[in-house]
């Protein structure tokens, strides 16, 4: 545990850092896939402050605070990032940088990469030079990923994968993919798949693009036509990529967890009643209250996801129990969002009406508790790998 | 900086308090309590106060150890986990927490007789059948350099047994706090047949005199150290409900193991499942509130208001909810006065109500947020 005075020593150091690198117009605390860099050989930035500010941030180390700064990152404790995102939340700074690459794949990486791995792929994740993408799901393989039939042939020095996958979220936009594809059919399923980092820009991969009901399409289908991938882009051993899998979705889960704490998505809920304030919607009784018992479920919920950031950090390592965290923090991130629609009323139902485009929000929400593994799915884990209830 | 983890001595002090009552209080003890018609057992309140509980919340020199309202909190977690009956919070949290503010000789002594478990103390604020300190309208009129004190109070947990009473009434010039033997002339206890089987008591003041070494900090100004008092007890009720949501649930959990239907374990069914895992859920982050709570009465006590609601209302809803599913998910036998079940359901009744039920606490924490 560090020292108060060490830990004081830094906020300072990093409210200077920040007062002086952190350009004006990232100042709003907007978190809109637009209003944030995601990175990657296509990304265009929406303005120079947004590079200048992913620059200055991922020099420093702090677009991944917590990797070891031989990887790109900082380097920091848990209590020095637990400061330096209370200094960023102090000046309503944006992240410089958000991907699956950062949330996702960094985490397996630093855990089943091989040290050339890691020296190549981390610090340009951490740079936003290259984007990925998951390619997890297949249309036969949902809940039941385990199922996936993606295939990878051993062809010596590389493996010929086909198949296809589908719901890859910006695979038109990403760079590379890091996939689930089954190496072996002879065995239980979860033994023959592996771990597999492909570049989409190589022969044989193509993607078409689906539609949300939000409006926006973030979705594709991703196709594998005879697609060569040399054998050094495999994480972890051969057919048992399910460990890494099972890994990365622990740390995918925690991302999608924190949408509705109103801890990283700021007070919207209390922002916007004190908004609708005088307005006949805030004098609804029965809405103050759904959004007061809304409150009070969030501010509990955040202070859950720092209590087991506290627990790993203290080596109590949490598991399956994490299933937890996805669970609570997407249903409440939905209520949440039903509130806040109710709230702003018809002003919330044109796609880009007076409060916004709060109806592509709220439409959005309804993924959380499907995205990553649905709802059921983290009820039956926890109640057979946490509390051991019989399997049926 | 601390973390919402526990540490390594709240850690073992929880473990043995687990130990201990698992073998000294279990809900039997309650049920053989209430059979023989007593709410309280003095002889296991004396074997708390020698291992030093009384004292958490004491500083070493009055007898106590000191240990902060995280440390309190896993204290009350263990006993509602086995719903043992004591005045912990009564006397342990909340008096002291008002002897210390206050300070002084006999506020020492006073302390140290609660360490010692010599003297119990209970907190009489409510008149009506909710929980609104504020609206307390019991009389205190000036009498010379005295007062003299009239009207009547309810819901007086450990009202019953109590040496001493901490009494909230008004003077012209605001509301004060009294502290007063409860054998003064004037006063009247009758116990409440309360349906936790815990000892409460309505409390008559007919012209009952107080000096003015019986007020408590500042006349008029009460709530400068009741509020801290009170904040105090909450959080630590919170932490004794979060016991009694893990009690009722482990229970259910073994029961669903156990227990056959249509040739398997009604455990695998998913209906049943789900339920209990949205369940444990709701525990967990009940947990966070009533850590961080004990925690922030820890660091930076004058602003605890929002994280001490918090924690009061999250356990409230989520120990209803544990008893609630507790009685349905053990079917008949869930009903029968025979099986302990019925015990956490009535406790957690009771709960919810003292010092504030979720509503009033969910208030609290609507004003902080900006709601
Ligand atoms: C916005 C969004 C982004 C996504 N991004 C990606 C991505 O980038 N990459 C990727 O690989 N995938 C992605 N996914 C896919 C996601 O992981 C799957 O949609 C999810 O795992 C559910 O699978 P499914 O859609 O096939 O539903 P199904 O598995 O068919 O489930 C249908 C319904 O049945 C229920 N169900 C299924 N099995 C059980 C059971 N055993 N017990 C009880 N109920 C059950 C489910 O809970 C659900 O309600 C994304 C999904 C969304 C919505």
């Amino acid at each position: 545990m560090q020292g108060e005075d060490s830990l004081k020593a830094f906020r300072a150091e990093m409210r200077s850092w920040l007062e002086e690198n952190c350009p004006q117009q990232m100042r709003d605390g907007r978190i809109t896939d637009d209003a944030i860099c995601w990175g990657g050989k296509n990304w265009t930035f929406s303005s120079e402050s947004q590079r200048l500010w992913l620059e200055r941030a991922s020099a420093r180390g702090l677009t991944v605070p917590r990797w070891p700064t031989e990887y790109g990152g900082a380097g920091l404790s848990r209590a020095e990032e637990k400061v330096f995102l209370e200094e960023m939340e102090r000046i309503n700074a944006r992240p410089p940088l958000k991907s699956f690459g950062i949330s996702m794949l960094g985490p397996a990486l630093l855990q089943f990469g091989t040290p050339e791995q890691n020296r190549h792929y981390l610090p340009q994740i951490a740079r936003g030079e290259i984007r990925w993408c998951q390619g997890y799901s297949e249309p036969g393989a949902g809940s039941d990923l385990a199922s996936v039939q993606t295939r990878g042939e051993d062809k010596g020095d590389h493996w010929l994968v086909n198949g296809q996958k589908i719901w890859t979220s910006y695979a038109d936009k990403a760079d590379w993919i890091f996939a689930l594809v089954r190496t072996d059919r002879d065995v239980p399923k979860h033994k023959g798949i592996s771990f597999l980092l492909i570049d989409m820009g190589d022969p044989g991969v193509t993607t078409r693009p689906i539609r949300l009901i939000s409006g926006a399409s973030p979705f594709c289908e991703t196709f594998f036509d005879n697609v060569k991938v040399p054998k050094g882009q495999i994480v972890g051993e051969e057919n048992r990529g399910w460990d890494v899998a099972k890994y990365l979705l622990t740390h995918e889960r925690e991302m999608i967890s924190s949408g509705g704490t109103g801890l990283s998505g700021g007070r919207a809920l209390g922002a916007v009643m004190a908004q609708m304030a005088g307005e006949p919607s805030a004098q609804d009784p029965t809405l103050r209250a759904a959004a007061i018992r809304c409150e009070v479920d969030a501010l509990a919920t955040g202070l859950t996801i720092e209590r087991y950031k506290d627990m790993a950090e203290a080596g109590k390592g949490v598991g399956n129990a994490s299933a937890m965290l996805k669970y609570m923090g997407t249903e409440l991130n939905k209520r949440r969002h039903e509130l806040i629609m109710s709230a702003c009323g018809s002003d919330a139902l044109e796609w880009d009406g007076p409060v916004g485009n709060r109806a592509a929000d709220w439409l959005r929400t309804k993924a959380n508790s499907i995205e990553g593994g649905t709802s059921e799915v983290m009820l039956t884990i926890l109640a057979r790998r946490v509390l051991g209830l019989p399997g049926s | 900086m601390s973390t919402l983890v526990k540490t390594e001595d709240e850690a073992m002090l929880a473990d043995s308090a687990r130990g201990f009552l698992d073998d000294a209080a279990p809900v039997r003890a309650l049920r053989d309590l209430r059979d023989s018609g007593r709410a309280y057992d003095p002889a296991l309140w004396k074997r708390i106060c020698d291992m030093g509980w009384a004292g958490v919340l004491i500083p070493e020199e009055a007898g106590g150890v000191d240990m902060g309202h995280a440390a309190a909190g896993m204290l009350a977690h263990e006993m509602g986990r086995t719903l043992a009956s004591t005045p912990f919070l009564s006397s342990a949290v909340i008096a002291v927490t008002i002897l210390r503010r206050i300070g002084g000789e006999r506020a020492k002594s006073a302390m140290a007789a609660i360490a010692s478990g010599e003297l119990t103390y209970a907190l009489a604020i409510d008149e009506a059948h909710k929980f609104a300190p504020e609206a307390t309208t019991m009389s205190a009129e000036r009498q010379g350099n005295g007062f003299r004190l009239s009207g009547d109070k309810c819901f007086v947990v450990d009202g019953g047994f109590a040496d001493r009473l901490l009494v909230l009434a008004r003077t012209e010039s605001g509301l004060t706090l009294f502290e007063l033997p409860s054998d003064r002339t004037g006063i009247t206890r009758t116990a409440q047949d309360m349906i936790d089987s815990r000892d409460a008591a309505r409390i008559a003041f007919e012209d009952v005199e107080a000096t003015g070494d019986d007020v408590l900090g500042q006349v008029g100004d009460a709530m400068t150290i009741l509020k801290p008092a009170l904040e105090a007890g909450q959080a630590a009720l919170a932490a004794e409900m979060s016991g009694l949501a893990a009690g009722a649930f482990d229970m259910t959990l073994g029961y669903l193991k156990e227990r056959k239907q249509f040739g398997q374990p009604i455990g695998s069914f998913q209906a049943l499942q789900h339920r209990a895992a949205h369940l444990w859920c709701e525990i967990e982050v009940t947990a966070s509130a009533i850590l961080n709570a004990g925690r922030v009465l820890d660091g930076n006590p004058d602003e605890a208001t929002l994280a001490v609601s918090l924690a009061k209302a999250r356990a409230t809803s989520t120990a209803q909810l544990a008893v609630m599913e507790g009685v349905q998910m053990h079917g008949g036998i869930g009903m029968t006065d025979e099986y302990d079940m019925g015990f956490y359901m009535k406790r957690a009744r009771v709960s919810a109500e003292w010092l504030g039920d979720y509503g009033y606490h969910a208030e609290q924490v609507a004003a902080l947020r900006g709601i």
